[in-house]
């Protein structure tokens, strides 16, 4: 029987022919908590007397979430963090360097990989062929002791995309697109397999935006097939070494298989308070927004940054609209500056935040006012999520946020591309 | 392992930013005081009311969201004995086992809020007694089970050095 790419990578990693449904034991290559996750790790570590890592150099403790600290009490989490990365030798990315799905992405993970996170959207390195995933601190915890962790082998949705995406509409509008067709929990527990000729032309930043997502619809990983796009961004990072061919069968078999097209997408939106609550834009009424947030580890990658830069370009946002961008990395933030796509944001009236989750998740920049509107490139729009339950997010793509800064409104970014 | 107490019922879509607020997130390294704010932003009252050995009753996707541990960690440290759900989020289900909190799928619009359970996980047994009915709930998969059975992940692996997941 044919294998799925979930079905391929955990039968390599543990060393066993797997199917769907059985549970295995694997090697973990990479692992990883941040900063909202990593004390309670290092806790559990404490507990179990076990205050190592197998693999030091490929366990990485990110300060991102509440980077740099708003308060006292993070400050000290922070410290827990770079004391144990420095008695363990495991890595430490610091304040301002990045989101740690960004570089986990620019800097350590290859095709074949078992990726474990502290941080749901570990899922994210899945664009490059890695079956990476979130879990809890504990889970993490194990696995950066042991070098191994367990996983159910999950069932496949395979989604194939073909068509040329309009202009203005990106693989932002498909994933938002596909989370409001399957729903929040329409693929709990699942793998995501994308695939189709649209995938094939898509760059690594734009499949990192699907793989991303995948657990907005309840998906353990989203998988894409390496293939040349994945290996030059590997030869790019020096990693063209690791590039390895993973594909799944012919003959696999998948528990469902979703085909869209395209070539007639609208950019869509994100309602508030769930992801699904998608919309295309033309059934959007007239909605203020109060702040557009650019950035995360959805859409924050220079791609995202240059389509909303050329949207911005000479322009003032409304005057209404406040705007924020956050690079998602430290590589990021270099190249938007050597572009002068910075000056850009700068002169449309944006105030640019240090590589990290910025706004995202409601520590501390960004945090919503009472019945205040928000307009994020991020993944997640629930109650509360920007640090203010009175608050309302709504999702989009880097074009639509950007168009909707100048025009102060929801508005649709295709007049201004 | 059986338990008794009383439901206390909530919705669909329960995320975990719901049930431990990203607004305090400095207060995911002193628990005891997050527990203080447990699901807070769903029901404000819920932290107060809950009397140890109680249930959370939810709808579907329970726990979406972050993949903070200190979301399930919390609902066990306020005293709940379990939770109860059409279906859980992947990742909230399995750190809901991993911290010894059982996490059951079943038939909750059968359950209102304020019914007296009890809940038999083994025999994968849900008797409301208000409304004297019983709703079978499938059994959690081995690994889980013996995960739950030794108290959480942290004294499974201790006791095992390693997983015992058959
Ligand atoms: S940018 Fe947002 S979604 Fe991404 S890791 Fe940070 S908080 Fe999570």
């Amino acid at each position: 029987m044919g294998k799925t790419l979930a079905e391929k990578i955990l039968g390599e990693r543990s060393g066993k022919d797997v199917c769907a449904g059985d549970i295995v034991v694997v090697d973990v290559d990479v692992a990883m908590v941040q900063d909202g996750t990593g004390p309670l790790a290092v806790q559990q570590l404490q507990k179990m007397d076990m205050e190592k890592a197998a693999n030091p150099d490929k366990t990485i403790f990110f300060i991102d979430h509440a980077a740099p600290s708003p308060r006292k009490e993070l400050s000290n989490a922070h410290k827990m963090l770079r004391d144990f990365a420095k008695k363990t030798g495991v890595k430490l990315s610091e304040v301002g360097d990045g989101v740690c799905h960004q570089i986990l992405v620019e800097s350590y993970v290859n095709p074949g990989d078992v990726v474990i996170g502290a941080d749901s959207h570990t899922c994210t390195s899945g664009a490059l062929g890695a079956f990476a995933t979130g879990m809890g601190s504990t889970d993490v915890a194990i696995g950066i002791a042991s070098g191994k962790t367990w996983f159910k082998v999950p069932e496949t949705f395979k989604i194939i995309v073909n068509g040329k995406f309009p202009k203005g509409v990106c693989s932002k509008d498909l994933i938002l697109h596909i989370i409001g067709l399957i729903g929040a929990d329409g693929a709990t527990y699942k793998a995501l397999e994308f695939a189709g000729s649209t995938i094939r032309h898509m760059s690594m930043s734009e499949r990192f935006v699907l793989s991303n997502m995948a657990v907005e619809a309840g998906a353990k990983v989203g998988l894409i097939e390496p293939d040349e796009v994945t290996k030059t961004y590997l030869e790019e990072r020096g990693r063209g070494n690791k590039f390895v061919e993973i594909k799944a069968d012919n003959d696999a078999v998948y528990e469902r298989v979703i085909e869209i097209d395209v070539s007639m997408l609208e950019p869509t939106i994100s309602f508030p308070h769930t992801v699904d609550n998608t919309r295309p834009i033309s059934e959007v009424d007239e909605i203020k927004v109060d702040q557009v947030f650019i950035g995360t580890c959805t859409n924050g990658r220079i791609e995202d940054l240059r389509i909303a830069a050329q949207i911005l370009k000479g322009k003032k946002r409304h005057p209404d609209t406040r705007l924020l961008v956050c690079p998602a990395s430290r590589e990021v933030y270099l190249k938007a500056m050597d572009e002068g796509l910075l000056n850009i944001f700068i002169e449309a009236g944006a105030a640019i935040m240090n590589p990290g989750c910025g706004a995202c998740v409601g520590v501390h920049h960004g945090i919503l006012g009472d019945g205040e509107v928000c307009l994020a490139t991020q993944n997640r729009n629930f109650k509360g999520r920007m640090g203010n339950t009175e608050g309302f997010i709504y999702l989009s793509s880097p074009a639509t946020a950007a168009a909707s800064t100048i025009e102060g409104r929801i508005t649709d970014p295709r007049k201004y591309i | 392992m059986k338990l008794r107490g009383k439901s206390h019922k909530f919705g669909d879509d329960i995320s975990t930013d719901l049930i431990a607020p990203g607004r305090l997130f400095h207060l995911r390294t002193n628990l005891p005081e997050l527990a203080k704010h447990v699901l807070e932003d769903a029901d404000p009252e819920f932290a107060k009311k809950v009397n140890s050995g109680d249930f959370v009753v939810a709808g579907k996707n329970f726990g979406l969201g972050s993949s903070r541990e200190h979301a399930p960690t919390i609902i066990k440290l306020a005293g709940a004995g379990a939770i109860l759900a059409q279906s859980f989020a992947r990742i909230f289900y399995r750190n809901a086992i991993n911290v010894g909190l059982p996490a059951l799928i079943c038939d909750t619009t059968k359950i209102d809020d304020g019914d007296e359970l009890e809940v038999d996980i083994e025999a994968g047994k849900i008797k409301n007694l208000t409304k004297d009915i019983t709703i079978e709930t499938p059994p959690l998969p081995r690994a889980m089970l013996n995960i739950l059975e030794d108290g959480g992940l942290v004294k499974h692996f201790k006791k095992h050095g390693g997983f015992k997941l058959d």
